[in-house]
């Protein structure tokens, strides 16, 4: 495989309970290719943590996922308020999600630091008001 | 423990996939925080929960795992159970409540196993 495989997906952000069906593909585009499954495990959930942030605080947005022969980089954009305090969202726990949130099961302020446990690298560009886009990556070697 | 075991111990019902009865499961956890089963949970097979949406099944794909119990006679909806089908995942639905349930599967040898931070 020299060539990169790019897969992009437009996520919905007025539907809750189709969230993830992005990161759902993209298990099963990534089962295909032959990759570990203990680094496709790693990528969906990082993935799908980013994708229902995407849903629950910004209106949804853009998955990208960039598969080459030594990384698999994951870019999520939107353009909901974005994140006043990146190193206080950034806390095992802090949340913003309201209590319906909560009640589907989601909103424990877990998934940013679970989305940095379990890539190699994330990065995090955001202004308030305009979007924000999150660069996770995994390396293959 | 077999799947089929779970299904009799807790006098549950098959909603889907009743094929995967014959696989054999070694842990097992119950939640009805999604988010903690994404932030906790390492290599558990069985989902217990009181929760119902699609994304118990999503999270449950994400995990890796093979079956899920809805507790307290929680029903999954059509679009739950086409879901689970096409990731051959087999969803039990038992009238027990989330501590029996879990206690019953703990008192016959499957346990919870570690939980850990990656
Ligand atoms: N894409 C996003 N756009 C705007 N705010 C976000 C986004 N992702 C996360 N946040 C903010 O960061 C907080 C922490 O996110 P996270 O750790 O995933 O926890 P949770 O989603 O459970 O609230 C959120 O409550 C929200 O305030
Ligand atoms: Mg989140």
């Amino acid at each position: 495989m020299s060539e990169k495989l790019n897969f992009h997906f437009d996520v919905d952000g007025t539907d809750f309970t189709s969230a993830g069906q992005a990161s759902v593909q993209v298990k099963k585009n990534l089962r295909r290719l032959g990759i570990a499954p203990e680094t496709i495990r790693r990528v969906s959930i990082a993935m799908y943590e980013g994708e229902i942030n995407m849903v629950i605080h910004a209106g949804g947005g853009e998955a990208d996922v960039n598969v080459s022969e030594d990384e698999i980089e994951i870019i999520l954009t939107d353009h909901g308020p974005g994140i006043a305090d990146v190193e206080q969202a950034m806390q095992e726990g802090f949340s913003t999600a309201t209590d319906s949130i909560r009640s589907l099961g989601f909103g424990a302020g877990m998934g940013l630091p679970n989305m940095k446990r379990y890539t190699d690298d994330m990065k995090i560009e955001t202004v308030v008001g305009s979007g924000t886009t999150i660069t996770m990556r995994i390396s293959l070697m | 423990m077999k799947i089929s075991t779970i299904k009799e111990l807790l006098q549950a019902e098959v909603v889907c996939c009743e094929e995967g009865l014959q696989h054999h499961v070694y842990s097992a956890c119950g939640s009805d925080m999604m988010s903690d089963v994404l932030a906790y949970v390492k290599d558990q097979a069985v989902l217990l929960t009181g929760l119902v949406n699609p994304q118990v099944i999503r999270t449950a794909e994400m995990m890796d795992m093979v079956c899920v119990v809805f507790v307290r006679s929680k029903k999954p909806s059509e679009e739950m159970i086409k879901l689970a089908e096409a990731s051959g995942m087999t969803l039990l639905t038992t009238d027990k409540r989330m501590y029996d349930a879990c206690g019953i599967l703990y008192a016959n040898g499957l346990i919870g196993k570690k939980v850990r931070h990656v």
